[in-house]
């Protein structure tokens, strides 16, 4: 057994366990720091799978950006020391069978379909030629969707500062 | 592709995570919880992107280039629905969805 198996098993071990630990937590500050596993150990399948640019954003923006952000909210609404209660059981039953049903669903049709790997040759991801897909118009270009996604960027800033801005005194308008 | 792991382990283990976020979704009363149960999703849906990408077309990036819009959208949908939280937390003094109901009628 090579060392990049051991690694996937072991990344993927964390995942699992500590995926399931986020959602049956009952202290929500723990429910973020497992989160926190969760997303370093899946950029640490993206190194496996040799995206490094994608593994470095995984860390940056999901483990650095998002967490933080889910932290800092949590501060402002719990207490440190506040507990859950127990969900209710109709709840918990509910859903639990939704995802036995579904993940039994998928993993049936899953692992009987074959899937066929393309016989080419593995086109080396570096930085020279994401940034060449991402900004040509051409073949394999992505300006388009890199586009949308800096304006729906710039929309989402604006609407979480109009949002979260406390309202202004009506008398000390001008 | 890595020697020695088939592509079915990647997909059986980001099918369940997906699940795993599923259940909490449904289970979880609070608003930030169940944000963080969407992120599972996302995360999920991340991996199968890159794995059939790795393995299936690795002379092209689709996948690729798909996962990383994905986590910009996850980012902005963070960030607008933590604006909306703190705002529901200052009106109401509470985040669970049994007592955001002052807009029904």
């Amino acid at each position: 057994m090579s060392l990049s198996v051991l690694m996937f098993y072991l990344l993927s071990g964390i995942i699992l366990t500590f995926s399931v630990l986020s959602i049956t937590t009952r202290r929500i500050l723990r429910a973020a720091v497992y989160l926190l596993f969760v997303l370093v150990a899946t950029s640490g399948l993206y190194f496996l799978l040799k995206y490094q640019f994608m593994a470095a954003v995984q860390l940056t923006l999901y483990a650095g950006g998002i967490v933080v952000l889910i932290i800092f909210s949590i501060l402002l609404t719990h207490h440190i020391t506040h507990r859950f209660n127990r969900p209710e059981l109709t709840n918990l039953l509910m859903g639990i069978s939704v995802a036995v049903i579904g993940s039994g669903v998928v993993l049936a049709t899953l692992l009987t379909h074959p899937f066929k790997a393309a016989n080419v040759t593995e086109l080396p991801v570096d930085m020279t030629e994401i940034g060449n897909q991402l900004l040509s118009t051409g073949k394999n270009g992505y300006v388009l969707p890199f586009e949308l996604i800096s304006i729906l960027l710039l929309a989402a800033m604006i609407a979480a500062i109009v949002v979260a801005k406390k309202e202004k005194n009506k008398n000390s308008e001008i | 592709m890595i020697q020695g792991i088939p592509l079915e382990h990647f997909l059986i283990v980001s099918t369940i995570m997906f699940f795993i976020g599923v259940c909490g979704f449904i289970i979880r009363r609070n608003l930030i919880t169940m944000l963080m149960a969407i992120e599972l999703i996302l995360n999920s849906v991340n991996i199968n992107f890159v794995v059939f990408n790795r393995y299936l077309y690795p002379d092209q990036m689709q996948g690729h280039f798909f996962s990383l819009f994905i986590v910009g959208i996850a980012a902005a949908e963070a960030s607008v629905a933590i604006a909306l939280i703190i705002n529901i937390y200052r009106n109401l003094k509470n985040i669970d969805v049994e007592n955001v109901s002052e807009m029904k009628y």
